[in-house]
């Protein structure tokens, strides 16, 4: 079965074939990523344009790059949400056009199923199975039974890892996007700043507190005009963020009899995350997806897509829509 | 129209937030400033849950904007992302619309608010305390007359 997928929830617009959820055919990202470093982050209107400006463009690159024609796709499958609405309703609304000209069955999937199911390419799930979602809009722990099959442990309650990495690389003076900045940065630091001890109930994140308190600490010292080491901050906030997602998946992997544990989205880049995650589960079965698959890309929805189908069976109509935040 | 009004704890903040909700229309505009830390996410989740609102409000940063679909739905919007941007076309199909829109960080997309809005300000004064600074044009001023008495 050719799975064709499309994803476009942010700033990067993409298009991937895979074969039998397994074999990635093509996989062409087009990332937008310079355009809005001038400002900091994400502009919205800019980056509907430029996926609209791109899509058609990686649709047939992925096409050309797989050797296939639109005719061999058996079916199409494009993130649904959560993510920019004006973004998410390019690529859905491609994805459905091409669906209709071609007449093949489209679905519509999570973006979180997405990133989860990056693992999918490099080895087999075995189920039950943890996966800690990191990114910049979810910190999730997520545990599956089977393929499909999603039940929330915990959540964040107020910010995203990865949106505490942005907000606290931009105090520091660090370059967007602030999480690998602050990951390559601590290289050069000592944790010599005390951080604050997370309480959150459960399985749970909270990110807001520690964010604050570097935002305080830096904003204080600064008026005294002492110096501020920065890559100790950005190494000592580091330590702090990742310890806080460490404990919890520790804690949830002891509670639940898993067999295996995995990590997905943007933050499971950051090398510092992934060095503690083979530390700590190494031994036993373990599966981080490769760095190309960790940021926002087509193939990982169109692995995420053949499992759907094969769980799920059902296809969407033409009345398939985007959705700023949707439920896994 | 512009008025003052301290809080002195979370309860109290939460009451605020329910007296807000009983006026709360269609295209409603609610702006709020406020520093790092100072209670704008939190405040949204008080008037979410007033409005009725089941699904958990959690910070929208990331995605710039979370939509709440609801008998009247709220648009959260952050525009923390987007200072020296000045405006955007995206958002203000939402902010004109027909739900009720909570920005955070309005400075930075000055030129995308409507002219007549209900602006609060939270001002930080102790760890529990927050000064509210409120302020509200057209039919906002009549509003304000009604809250935090």
């Amino acid at each position: 079965m050719i799975v064709l997928g499309v994803e476009s929830s942010c700033d990067e617009t993409s298009v991937s074939l895979s074969r039998d959820g397994k074999t990635i055919l093509s996989n062409v990202v087009l990332s937008q990523i310079d355009l809005h470093k001038a400002f900091g982050g994400v502009v919205p209107e800019i980056a509907s344009r430029e996926h609209i400006k791109g899509i058609t463009v990686v649709f047939e690159q992925a096409l050309k790059e797989a050797k296939l024609t639109p005719s061999d796709v058996d079916l199409v499958a494009v993130t649904q949400g959560p993510g920019l609405i004006g973004s998410l309703l390019i690529g859905i609304n491609a994805a459905k056009a091409f669906a209709f000209a071609n007449d093949i069955p489209i679905i519509g999937v999570h973006h979180i199923a997405g990133h989860i199911y990056a693992n999918q390419i490099a080895s087999d799930m075995v189920f039950p199975l943890l996966c800690l979602v990191v990114s910049g809009g979810h910190t999730e722990l997520i545990l599956m039974r089977d393929h499909f099959h999603f039940e929330k442990l915990g959540e964040t309650k107020d910010d995203a890892i990865g949106e505490a990495y942005d907000k606290v690389a931009r105090v520091l003076g660090l370059p967007y996007p602030g999480g690998p900045a602050i990951d390559r940065i601590s290289d050069q630091g000592q944790s010599s700043y005390p951080m604050p001890q997370i309480q959150v109930e459960g399985f749970n994140f909270s990110y807001s507190g520690l964010k604050s308190h570097v935002i305080n600490l830096v904003n204080t010292l600064r008026m005294k005009k002492e110096p501020i080491d920065v890559a100790s901050m950005a190494k000592s906030f580091q330590e702090a963020a990742v310890a806080h997602v460490m404990d919890k998946s520790i804690q949830a992997f002891n509670a639940y009899d898993v067999k295996m544990f995995m990590i997905a989205g943007g933050v499971a880049a950051n090398r510092l995350l992934r060095q503690n995650v083979e530390k700590t589960f190494g031994d036993g079965l373990l599966s981080i997806p490769a760095f190309k698959y960790c940021t926002d890309n087509a193939a990982m929805m169109s692995i995420a897509g053949y499992y759907q189908y094969q769980k799920q069976k059902d296809t969407a109509t033409m009345a398939l829509n985007g959705y700023s935040r949707l439920n896994l | 129209m512009e008025k003052q009004v301290l809080i002195k704890d979370l309860a109290e903040m939460k009451q605020f937030a329910q007296s807000v909700s009983r006026f709360v229309v269609p295209g409603f505009v609610l702006c709020l400033s406020g520093d790092l830390g100072a209670g704008k996410t939190t405040f949204t989740q008080f008037l979410g849950d007033a409005m009725g609102i089941k699904d958990a409000i959690n910070s929208p940063t990331f995605t710039l904007m979370k939509i709440y679909d609801h008998q009247l739905p709220l648009y959260h919007i952050d525009a923390y992302r987007l200072e020296g941007v000045g405006s955007d076309a995206q958002l203000e199909e939402y902010i004109y619309g027909d739900g009720v829109c909570v920005i955070e960080w309005y400075q930075y997309i000055y030129h995308s608010i409507p002219n007549d809005c209900l602006v609060i300000d939270i001002e930080w004064v102790s760890k529990t305390e927050r000064l509210l600074r409120l302020k509200g044009s057209g039919m906002y001023a009549s509003i304000l007359k009604n809250l935090g008495d």
